[in-house]
């Protein structure tokens, strides 16, 4: 039972360690480069996809769970592993596991995103 | 000779302003005419308020001056919207003639160089010059939609939300406009969007310079030589450059976009816009001229005249100053 | 001034203004984007206990359910007005995770629905994180053609 609390526990370290590290490198570039928003994110995902299709990432989600998975950099590797794992299954799986694994976090984003805008309106920051 | 000289001397009869609530936390909270709460005015988007600003501060210096709406003969205005749209549409709602212009942020120095350059001319009897701007439709159109979360660097400046408007007519007050120097456009090279201060000091410079050259003027002069939306980091350079040239404007230069905001955290260089001069010009200088408070003033508003197509082509920013000197006579 | 002569004032005024530049501050940034960044994904390791425990969900399912509760957060938050706070002192702690993909999709999606429901809202939805579908289906399914061949 104690095992199991201390288990968890170092589940919350872990991704937090790790995610932690991952959002600091990105400020760190920032930080050096004045890269926008925009360009960081395409960078952070395109590092996920890059790692991923060496199958390294793999390792550091097994390691970390959300603390890899919930950076963007996660988002590339889900689409990386879902374009591996489609290959297996010929060139058809090749072509369209990519945005099939991704389509859970785009469909959320549509979804939800979408919803917002009905509801809310955006407004002028104090500061 | 860049310079144009009044005879006549064209004068500034009232004024008009509004501006939004973080304005009017600052100095010119005491001076404006109407004071928002509510940035959208009342209205459904950040566009139609800032028209809506516009049209108030219009009608505002229109009635200050006791004068009639058809006594008016021209509105020369303009924004930063694209295709300025905020004049064009304040415009409908007037029954009188509209010049639209566009000069980025010294909108307002060319309305009132134009203006006078009108008057003085003896085409045109009462003239309205007004401009204006607002944060949230500036931020829509130049940078990212306002709930996106990234940081503002710490050179960016703030658009403010606020318009003003001046009725310049032949005769009627004391405070006059004396002579107007258009600027050439000055580009140093500056490709940073979110360092306009920099990008603009420049124009400002060589207006100012060019100038004092024509008019044979010292800076001293002027009780104060004002400067649009330069921001902290902008007044810096532009004092420097006209150091350079032998010229010492320490003492007499403001800056509309510094002076504006009660700035209480370091984070950024002060107030930017079209809105910054026209309020901060047409309600406290403005005010402290009828006074007699100050009496020789330079209002050399500075714009920066890129658009997002130019800058993501990576162009650098060419700027404008546009000078006109405003005295007691 | 044209040709050499502008270029070289060009170098020289712009070395001058870089010398104005406030130093960065990067114990202070990076900080705080370690910090805000492993708070939000302790959240998403939460939600992904809470998941597993609770719902029973496990593999992909649970990784993509957690993505799912976390982009929901991101737009609430967004559509609250209270996320580009967090993002204006976390830096890339708050763009980097998820829930920052997500307030790039539901920001412009706010904005810009005063320009209409199509052209406007669903139109521009994609203006800051559509590079991000581009290039990821770009470079996953180029890694699914090098497995396919190799």
């Amino acid at each position: 039972m104690f095992e199991q609390y201390i288990e968890i526990f170092l589940g919350f370290l872990k991704a937090f360690a790790v995610g932690g590290l991952i959002c600091m490198i990105a400020q760190i570039v920032i930080n050096f480069t004045d890269l926008t928003a925009g360009k960081i994110l395409v960078m952070f995902m395109l590092l996920g996809v890059a790692f991923q299709g060496l199958g390294l990432y793999q390792y550091l989600v097994d390691f970390a769970g959300a603390g890899a998975t919930v950076p963007i950099s996660g988002f590339g590797y889900l689409l990386a592993n879902g374009a591996i794992k489609g290959a297996e299954m010929g060139w058809f799986g090749a072509f369209t596991g990519a945005l099939s694994a991704a389509s859970a976090g785009i469909s959320a984003a549509v979804i939800f995103s979408y919803i917002m805008a009905l509801i809310f309106k955006s407004r002028t920051k104090k500061n | 000779m860049q310079t144009v000289f009044f005879k006549n001397k064209p004068r500034i009869i009232a004024t008009g302003t509004i501006a939004g609530p973080k304005e009017c936390a600052g100095v010119v909270g005491k001076y404006v005419d109407k004071t928002l709460t509510d940035d959208r005015f009342g209205e459904s988007t950040y566009e139609k308020a800032e028209c809506k600003m516009l049209t108030y501060a219009i009608s505002r210096a229109i009635e200050n001056a006791n004068e009639k709406e058809e006594n008016v003969d021209l509105l020369i205005s303009g924004d930063l919207l694209n295709q300025i749209i905020s004049a064009s549409f304040a415009a409908r709602d007037f029954d009188f003639p509209f010049l639209g212009v566009y000069s980025a942020c010294s909108t307002l120095s060319e309305s009132f160089a134009l203006a006078a350059m009108l008057i003085n001319a003896g085409y045109y009897q009462k003239i309205v010059a007004a401009t204006g701007s607002h944060f949230s439709s500036a931020e829509r159109q130049y940078r990212y939609p306002l709930e996106l979360g990234n940081t503002r660097p710490p050179q960016s400046q703030w658009t403010v939300t606020g318009a003003g408007g001046a009725l310049i007519a032949k005769e009627g007050s004391r405070v006059a406009i004396t002579s107007a120097t258009l600027g050439k456009v000055v580009d140093f090279g500056i490709t940073d969007v979110n360092n306009m201060g920099a990008a603009m000091a420049p124009a400002a410079a060589d207006t100012i310079l060019n100038h004092l050259r024509d008019t044979g003027r010292s800076a001293d002069y002027y009780d104060l030589i004002i400067t649009g939306d330069l921001g902290a980091l902008g007044s810096r350079i532009v004092k420097d450059l006209v150091w350079e040239k032998g010229v010492d404007i320490q003492k007499n230069h403001v800056d509309c976009g510094e002076i504006i905001y009660n700035v209480v955290e370091d984070e950024f260089q002060g107030g930017s816009g079209a809105g910054c001069s026209a309020v901060v010009f047409n309600s406290y200088i403005y005010d402290k001229l009828r006074k007699k408070e100050i009496n020789r003033v330079l209002l050399a508003a500075t714009g920066a005249l890129l658009s997002t197509v130019s800058s993501g082509q990576g162009e650098s920013i060419p700027c404008i100053s546009h000078a006109v000197s405003i005295e007691n006579v | 001034m044209t040709g050499k002569n502008r270029q070289n004032y060009n170098k020289n005024y712009i070395a001058y203004v870089n010398s104005f530049d406030p130093p960065t501050q990067h114990f202070k940034n990076c900080f705080r984007a370690f910090l805000v960044g492993g708070l939000i994904c302790c959240i998403g390791q939460f939600i992904r206990y809470m998941l597993e425990g609770v719902a029973g969900l496990s593999g992909d399912e649970l990784a993509g359910a957690t993505s799912i509760v976390l982009i929901f957060l991101g737009t609430l938050l967004t559509g609250l007005g209270v996320y580009d706070r967090i993002g204006r002192n976390a830096g890339a702690g708050s763009i980097v995770p998820i829930t920052g993909f997500a307030n790039s999709v539901a920001s412009p999606a706010i904005e810009f629905k005063t320009e209409g429901m199509v052209y406007g809202m669903a139109a521009k939805m994609f203006i800051v994180a559509g590079p991000i579908i581009v290039f990821g289906v770009l470079a996953g399914t180029a890694v699914g053609l090098i497995y396919l061949l190799l």
